[in-house]
């Protein structure tokens, strides 16, 4: 592996993008002091290069992995990228120099820093991947569901199949906020797409009366005599709750309550 | 008398008796089975289950967990819904509860239905209603969610073995852990009425896996498999009896999962515990505790518990207990160590015991090592060794493990402990010096 150099690589934040780097990187014999993808612009002292995305040297790098380290470490370099992790490309592109000098190994290599940091990161990004696919909530505007979330990494590359297979007739939009994207999702095929802003329609009275349906059936659910705030949040964190029908607007019972649509002394 | 009449009243209302009324079943998973979804249908399962929210009371929601009628004509003392208790009665029609069930399940509010009912009229009139409600779902709407439907004891084989093919997951509650408990608190039923139809639903389930050798599409009967409740506390079997019976169930019955439910007393009977009583929830958590251990780590009840110590130490999870009274067996080296002795070291879970065997193939592991690989060391540093040391700073002696296990988790709970097990103390507070005695056997 070639020292770390001065010169910074600056991609266009998509994964190919990023395989372009490490194809760069291989065949500069540098490896440079950061990544960051043009959208982070910030200024440097370093020198900055360009990299542009090209497909087909994606497509070496990928193969690369695959053949030389093993399937396995591609998915996971996959999923790397889709984390939050601060700084994730240059950890990445490491892994990859690790991957090549130690082969399948490297994914059993737990101890070493960059694995556990990746591993980490990833372990994050698939329990929130798990968490979301029951936390989504969807709200039905004439026969289309469309839903938000708010996750800390990129999930919907991920998630969408959940869903694809759970609606495999349906028409279906999940906007994530953070990362600005949208999914639509018609009859089992679908596409992300970036999106500035997305405000869905608001509801009618039949979709009012499921939610109001559902706080109740939550509210009635709990066991008194077991309240455990403290278990709740753990398996439920509070971030998630805005986005959940029957945590967020805890005060709008107060409306369903006087337009009767839940029973009194509930 | 006793109001049994179903009243007719609007679906929220209907919901909020009826989920009301099921809440104290405690099974709620939605797993055990995968199925993709398919074209022309709604839904999919997946085999890990998705819990979709997490009420008040830090429990998974997976199911819309409801009860189709709570107008019962049995008697069961222990339950809220026997005869002859004075209350609000309610009823859903098969559609209804069907097109609840869409709407909910469409909005990703749940993975699927937990349908059981009190006995209307009687056994078999009351598994007929079920059985409309779930030919509705599967048939007309194509739903490919997952249901859990509960078998009501003393009906008829075919029409349990009907509900089978329905559903993923089929229940039988024991509900109490002996005989003589159940005599006593619920006289309508016997360990037959349970037991037989746990043993049709065994049955069916093993014909319909041979049969699925053979021809790939043949119908699945419950493909999820079963599972039971017991009560805990409302009756005086001791942990070992009741471990020992699910050790039984698991074994004789091919059982999925057992739950347990800490008894909350909710009516006044001199045959059940007073009013006042708080809900074991420690004993609930030990018992789960050690059931995990059963199912995964392939501990037997008689090694964690005998006729002598037949209860759970609420000062020490069952690992532990079970580590400190075998010292002989520890400390272990990590580098060498089967798989199997990994599993029994009180902070390596199945995971971390994976990720070890995985990891120090690459190279001899550490203690900094063993970090990473999400081993508790507070918990494991004393029933370990890494390169032939133990960590520094520790002393594997019984007295000062204890006093180590001792200072982080089970002082907290005890906090959070006042009034319940404690009681076995003659309420007088219990300090720390009087754990630690209790522990090495001199209280
Ligand atoms: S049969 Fe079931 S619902 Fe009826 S009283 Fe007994 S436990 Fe309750």
């Amino acid at each position: 592996m070639p020292d770390r150099s001065d010169v910074v690589y600056s991609y266009d934040g998509s994964f190919r993008g990023l395989m372009t780097c490490v194809y760069e990187s291989f065949y500069a014999r540098e490896i440079p002091g950061n990544i960051v993808s043009w959208s982070h612009g910030q200024a440097t002292l370093y020198d900055v290069k360009e990299i542009k995305t090209d497909s087909e040297k994606a497509r070496k790098v990928m193969k690369a992995i695959s053949e030389k380290i093993s399937g396995e470490a591609m998915t996971f370099v996959y999923h790397a990228f889709l984390t939050c992790l601060c700084g994730r490309e240059a950890h990445i592109l490491d892994f990859i120099y690790l991957g090549f000098k130690y082969g399948r190994k490297v994914m059993r290599m737990l101890t070493d820093e960059t694995v556990y940091i990746l591993n980490k990161a990833v372990g994050h990004l698939l329990n929130e991947t798990a968490l979301l696919r029951g936390f989504v909530r969807f709200s039905d505007f004439g026969g289309g569901l469309v839903a938000t979330i708010e996750p800390k990494n990129n999930v919907l590359p991920i998630l969408k199949y959940h869903f694809l297979s759970r609606y495999p007739q349906g028409f279906f939009l999940i906007h994530d906020k953070t990362n600005s994207l949208l999914l639509i999702a018609d009859r089992g095929k679908s596409r992300i797409i970036s999106v500035d802003g997305f405000t869905p329609p608001s509801a009618e009275s039949d979709e009012l009366r499921y939610r109001a349906l559902w706080k109740s059936f939550y509210d009635t659910i709990a066991v008194e005599g077991r309240e455990n705030p403290k278990c709740r949040m753990s398996h439920m964190p509070k971030r998630y709750w805005a986005n959940m029908t029957e945590m967020s607007d805890r005060q709008g019972r107060g409306l369903f309550l006087e337009r009767g649509l839940i029973p009194e002394g509930k | 008398m006793f109001d049994t009449e179903v009243i007719n009243t609007d679906i929220s209302e209907k919901l909020a008796i009826l989920g009301a009324a099921a809440k104290y079943d405690v099974a709620c998973t939605s797993s055990g089975v995968d199925r993709a979804g398919r074209k022309g249908g709604v839904g999919s399962t997946v085999a890990s289950g998705i819990c979709h929210s997490f009420a008040a009371d830090g429990r998974c929601i997976s199911l819309l967990k409801v009860l189709l009628s709570n107008s019962c004509v049995f008697d069961c003392s222990y339950c809220v819904n026997r005869r002859t208790n004075d209350i609000k009665r309610a009823s859903f029609e098969p559609r209804e509860l069907a097109d609840l069930t869409m709407q909910f399940y469409r909005r990703n509010y749940i993975e699927g239905l937990f349908l059981s009912s009190a006995v209307i009229r009687n056994p078999d009139y009351t598994c007929e209603q079920m059985i409309k409600v779930l030919e509705i779902l599967r048939n007309e709407y194509r739903f490919m969610g997952y249901i859990h439907a509960k078998a009501i004891p003393g009906a008829d084989e075919l029409l349990i073995r009907r509900i089978g093919l329905l559903a993923d997951r089929m229940s039988v509650n024991i509900e109490l852990p002996s005989q003589k408990s159940l005599q006593l608190l619920a006289p309508d039923k016997s360990k037959e009425k349970i037991l037989n139809p746990m043993r049709t639903i065994q049955r069916s389930i093993t014909e319909s896996r041979t049969e699925l050798v053979r021809y790939k599409s043949a119908p699945r009967f419950a493909p999820a498999g079963q599972s039971t409740q017991m009560i805990v506390g409302a009756s005086p079997e001791t942990d070992y009896q009741i471990l020992t019976l699910a050790a039984a169930l698991y074994r004789g019955y091919g059982l999925k999962r057992v739950f347990y439910s800490a008894y909350i007393p909710m009516v006044e009977s001199r045959n059940l515990p007073a009013l006042t009583t708080k809900p074991p929830l420690l004993r609930e958590h030990r018992l789960y505790q050690a059931d995990w251990l059963m199912r995964f780590y392939e501990f037997e009840p008689s090694e964690l518990l005998d006729e002598k110590n037949p209860n759970f130490n609420p000062f020490v999870d069952p690992k532990c207990s079970w580590a400190l009274s075998h010292l002989d067996r520890f400390p272990v080296e990590i580098n060498s160590a089967e798989y199997e002795t990994l599993l029994r070291i009180p902070g390596v879970g199945v995971k971390s015991a994976k990720k070890i065997v995985a990891a120090r193939r690459s190279g001899p592991l550490d203690f900094e090592g063993l970090k990473k690989l999400g081993v508790v060391l507070k918990r494991a540093q004393y029933f370990i060794l890494c390169k032939g040391k133990a960590m520094e700073g520790v002393r594997l002696s019984r007295e000062s493990i204890l006093r180590g296990l001792m200072s982080d988790r089970s002082m907290q709970l005890l906090d959070g402990l006042a009034g319940e097990q404690l009681s076995l103390y003659d309420n007088e507070t219990v300090t720390r010096a009087d754990v630690i005695k209790c522990l090495t056997g001199q209280m």
